[in-house]
């Protein structure tokens, strides 16, 4: 095949060279393009590359463990994952989107996209958790979508764990997610997500056990996969905090207490440590180191035993015969009766045309007569009725509130329940009403208004047989916090000085109470010198007692028992809801005075060198027949 | 009319400029793949790059004339081949583009563009008259439709497009009539909801995210959103070679191939772009300038025909990058790693050193 070319027909030379311009001017086009690009926009696509390329995680510090006072771990951390949601492009996160998130991590959709718009007003380089600890199916589906959801991610965190479960619960509380009104205040360090304690131990000393997260700046190539990492600010652990709580006591006023409701309150009451904390029922903080399914949440409010509730600080209830130490107490020192004083008890006494029955009387018999000391052992209510009408309510609300009760103790503890105590001022303000003769008899045995919280019992009775000098209740050791730069609270002891004579009274008949056959008889141990007060409150009236026979209409049982009687190391304050009758409290103070001197006894020299050992050994065992094998004191 | 050449009347300043786009080609393929898993792709464009210097060489050596007199039976078997792709092709990726001979894989569709420039200069150069016919627009559409309706069905719908700068600029050169153009727009307009229906989906997704960039930013728009960031970050000195986070931590796609420009404007910044554009200016200006010195109408054609599809890759890949143009699969002519585009850029080029060897009628 042959092809003509015809020479001589060019092309006009304009063509070429229009088709010359047209280039030029395209490639000018482009240059402004890439000008725009490149000098108009560099700082801002500048940014979105660094953001495309750095991540930055959260480090999250290991929350403080809390110990016992000899250091045994009462809440630990272990090493879990959570899931992070990564916020660079918020617009991405378009609700079928999130609801395929919340599918794959097994959340409810509607509480993620509540999440997801609560966070939108952060900063977008912080990224929220999505799910504490995640479970091996979260791990996986966060690690198999990474190209459908780059927006997740596991970041390893230290779980909060609490190895002895529900024995420590009440008193130590349980962390969570930080509420919403907590970030809302005013200079809030917390970010949505972020652990905090939201009662007991956990919450007061947050500031203590929180660590401060760290950031760590990883390098991620586009399907999310960490390259590198750049600089870190390095996570500050939480600091440890010991308690004084004893665990051989906690365990021993656990198993006291068993499956019965109530609480049980161990206090050194020279120095005001808490060496015992128990309320039941309780519940296991485990739960709640996890985010608190809703379930679990409902079942944990809506029981009406309130496993949540600490019972040792904020059940508010009548103290029943305990307060007749405190009615005692106010009779002898304000010189109103002497010890000898008698009073004869018919089982029944009417006073301001009212009918007033000692608990006997249902038996048919009264106590007969008896004397100060007698009336408190056998817990005579004629004896301490009379002494209701001598004083009136004014000297019993004075020396009730100086003696501990009707305020917090101001233990290191959220919520403390304050209890009350009665008074004419009292009804003005709260009923407008004029207060009534015959209440301050009722107030005289501990009943009517009067409410009182189980470490409240424990505080006045140990403060009143110690002489009248009480230590604030705590549970942390002033001297660490000092070391950590926490400012305790100030007052930590008040004094409100009794009479040797009404100290020496009151403990004596506290003694007869648990020695004499008395009300406490339960308690009598031959090798313990316990002293203690029974009570049994009553909830209702004896009339809709009868008639309703409910169990929440049961009264409650108390027994507050110190030992050694003369010189109290530790005060147990022991409480049965719905006891019936404060004999099934008395056991249970006993067995944890009980564990504390068997402790004591049997407490091993410290393992050192044998030279030293020997020289302790014999000092200990120089030491025993004094110790708390001596025999109580007759009286 | 054969007449004999000189190896010093090479056009070496087309030859230097070419060679100089691949040499910063090849230098932001190692840049952008280095240390990654596709590192070896370097040292294969440096081969490519290579072997078509050598093809280019000899091609020019050529008289083009004589490839200009085996076009029928080129053509015939462009299409016989082309067909053949589709009907037995083993798909790769979903797409039947490429052909394996020997181990290496080519994309037919690159040598199909060779041989439609070469077909469109014969053709301008035997009609004769000062201008184009309706007949003409009937045969060359007949011509040139059927190779592009194969690759089309490919799917390759980038590279078809690539088809028809090369016949716009026939006709031009031919000489259009005003109502030729009027015409042509009319058709085009009422072509345009037909084509619409047949294309693919994602094709379609390309468009819309082209008309509206900020829909999804997940989606397709996400390749130009990254390479724009990639381009954008580079700023007027770029970030140094190595160091475009964008294209290096796999934001921007296939950084090394049809978007190596992206990678090239984050690591050089301006300066980069400007020199590269500069480069790609001055090729196709000579190339231009070739066409008007050319010994004849057919070299004339072949030169205009090859800076036509030279200027539409290049103005539509960089253009794409900035948002100029929708996104397509069209590879950046000697900068893109690819044997089969740095193969018909060269063998082009080739062609065109024929045609300016023998620019001189005695």
């Amino acid at each position: 095949m042959e092809f003509r070319f015809p020479e001589d027909e060019r092309f006009p030379a304009w063509k070429i060279a229009f088709l010359q311009y047209v280039i030029a001017a395209t490639f000018l086009a482009l240059l402004i393009g890439y000008w725009r690009l490149q000098i108009g926009q560099h700082r801002q696509y500048l940014d979105q590359a660094e953001r495309n390329r750095i991540r930055n995680l959260p480090v999250i510090a290991p929350r403080g463990r809390i110990l016992d006072r000899e250091g045994r771990v009462l809440a630990d951390n272990f090493p879990a994952f959570s899931v992070l949601l990564m916020r660079e492009s918020p617009a991405a996160l378009t609700p079928a989107r999130v609801e395929g998130m919340a599918r794959g991590l097994q959340l409810d959709p509607a509480d993620l996209q509540r999440l997801v718009e609560r966070t939108t007003k952060l900063p977008r380089f912080q990224p929220v958790v999505l799910k504490q600890s995640a479970t091996m199916a979260d791990i996986a589906f966060v690690e198999s979508h990474r190209v459908e959801y780059p927006e997740l991610d596991l970041l390893q965190v230290q779980q909060r764990s609490y190895p002895k479960c529900a024995i420590v619960a009440a008193v130590l509380g349980y962390i969570g997610e930080v509420s919403e009104e907590m970030i809302a205040k005013p200079g809030s360090p917390y970010r949505p997500g972020d652990v905090v304690g939201r009662s007991g131990i956990e919450r007061t000393y947050n500031s203590v056990l929180a660590g401060r997260d760290g950031m760590q700046r990883v390098i991620v190539n586009s399907r999310g996969q960490e390259m590198g990492s750049m600089t870190a600010i390095n996570a500050l652990p939480g600091n440890d905090l010991r308690l004084t709580l004893d665990l051989d006591l906690q365990m021993a006023a656990e198993a006291a207490l068993g499956e019965q409701p109530g609480a049980v309150v161990a206090l050194d009451p020279t120095t005001g440590e808490v060496l015992a904390m128990v309320s039941h029922p309780s519940f296991d903080p485990n739960d709640f180191a996890r985010r608190i399914d809703q379930e679990t949440w409902q079942n944990l409010n809506s029981d009406p035993q309130k496993p949540l509730m600490n019972k040792a600080i904020q059940a508010h209830l009548a103290p029943g015969s305990v307060f007749k130490i405190v009615t005692g107490t106010a009779a002898l020192e304000t010189g109103t009766i002497k010890p000898n004083y008698t009073v004869n008890c018919p089982g029944v006494i009417t006073i301001y045309g009212h009918t007033y029955h000692d608990w006997v009387y249902s038996k048919g018999k009264g106590h007969g007569s008896v004397d100060f000391h007698r009336a408190i052992v056998v817990s005579c209510d004629v004896y301490f009725y009379t002494l209701g009408k001598l004083l009136g309510i004014e000297k019993i609300a004075y020396f009730a509130k100086r003696l501990g009760l009707g305020s917090r103790t101001g233990i290191d503890l959220p919520s403390e329940d304050p209890g009350l105590i009665p008074s004419p001022e009292w009804v003005r303000r709260a009923f407008k009403r004029q207060w009534w003769a015959g209440e301050t008899i009722s107030v005289a045995i501990g009943q009517g208004a009067v409410a009182v919280t189980p470490l409240q019992l424990a505080y006045a009775i140990g403060g009143i047989a110690c002489g009248g000098v009480f230590r604030r209740p705590h549970l942390a050791f002033r001297d660490q916090l000092l070391a950590l730069g926490v400012n305790p609270q100030e007052e930590t002891t008040r004094e409100f000085p009794l009479r040797d004579d009404t100290v020496d009274a009151l403990s004596r008949g506290m003694w007869g109470v648990v020695n004499e056959g008395g009300t406490g008889a339960g308690a009598h141990d031959p090798s313990l010198d316990i002293a203690g007060k029974t009570g049994t409150a009553q909830v209702v009236s004896a009339e809709l007692q009868d008639s309703a026979r409910k169990a929440e209409y049961k009264d409650n049982a108390w027994f507050v028992g110190y030992a050694p009687s003369t010189k109290p190391e530790i005060v147990v304050s022991a409480l049965v809801m719905q006891g019936n009758h404060s004999t099934v409290a008395v056991p249970i103070a006993r067995d944890v005075i009980k564990a504390y001197f068997g402790k004591k006894a049997s407490r091993k020299p410290p393992p050192d060198q044998l030279q030293t050992q020997v020289r302790v050994m014999s000092q200990v065992l120089g030491a025993l027949p004094g110790e708390p094998g001596r025999a109580p004191q007759q009286r | 009319m054969r007449k004999v050449v000189r190896f010093r009347d090479c056009d070496w300043v087309l030859l230097g400029l070419a060679l100089a786009i691949a040499a910063i080609g090849i230098v932001e393929i190692y840049s952008t793949t280095a240390q990654t898993a596709l590192a070896g792709q370097v040292r294969r464009q440096v081969y490519w790059v290579l072997l078509g210097l050598l093809l280019s060489m000899a091609v020019s050596r050529i008289d083009y004339h004589l490839v200009l007199e085996q076009i029928p039976w080129l053509y015939g078997v462009t299409i016989l081949g082309l067909g053949a792709l589709l009907v037995l092709g083993q798909p790769i990726a979903g797409t039947k583009r490429w052909v394996a001979i020997g181990g290496l894989t080519f994309q037919a569709s690159e040598m199909a563009k060779l041989v439609i420039i070469l077909m469109v200069a014969a053709y301008f150069a035997e009609r004769q008259g000062k201008f184009v016919t309706w007949k003409d627009f009937v045969k060359l559409g007949i011509l040139v439709g059927l190779p592009v309706v194969l690759v089309a069905l490919e799917p390759d719908l980038g590279t078809a497009l690539t088809f028809f700068p090369i016949v716009a600029a026939g006709f031009f050169l031919a000489g259009l009539r005003a109502r030729h153009l009027a015409v042509l727009a009319l058709l085009g307009a009422l072509m345009l909801p037909v084509g619409w229906h047949f294309l693919k989906p994602y094709q379609r997704e390309r468009l819309i995210s082209y008309v509206h960039p900020s829909k999804d930013t997940q989606g397709s728009s996400y390749q130009a959103t990254q390479a724009k960031i990639a381009i954008g970050s580079g700023g007027f000195w770029g970030k140094g070679i190595r160091s475009g986070t964008q294209s290096r931590l796999g934001f921007v796609p296939v950084s090394h191939a049809d978007f190596i420009f992206a990678a090239f404007a984050e690591e050089q910044g301006f300066v980069g772009t400007l020199l590269v554009l500069l480069l790609y200016l001055a090729l196709l200006l000579r190339l231009l300038d070739g066409a008007q010195t050319a010994g004849d109408r057919a070299g004339a054609f072949l030169l205009a025909g090859f800076a036509a599809v030279l200027f539409f890759q290049v103005a539509v890949n960089i253009g794409m990058m900035v948002g100029f143009f929708p996104v397509t699969g069209i590879p950046l002519p000697l900068m893109s790693q690819g044997g089969s585009s740095a193969l018909f850029t060269f063998l082009g080029l080739g062609l065109a050193m024929s045609v300016n060897m023998r620019r001189f009628v005695n």
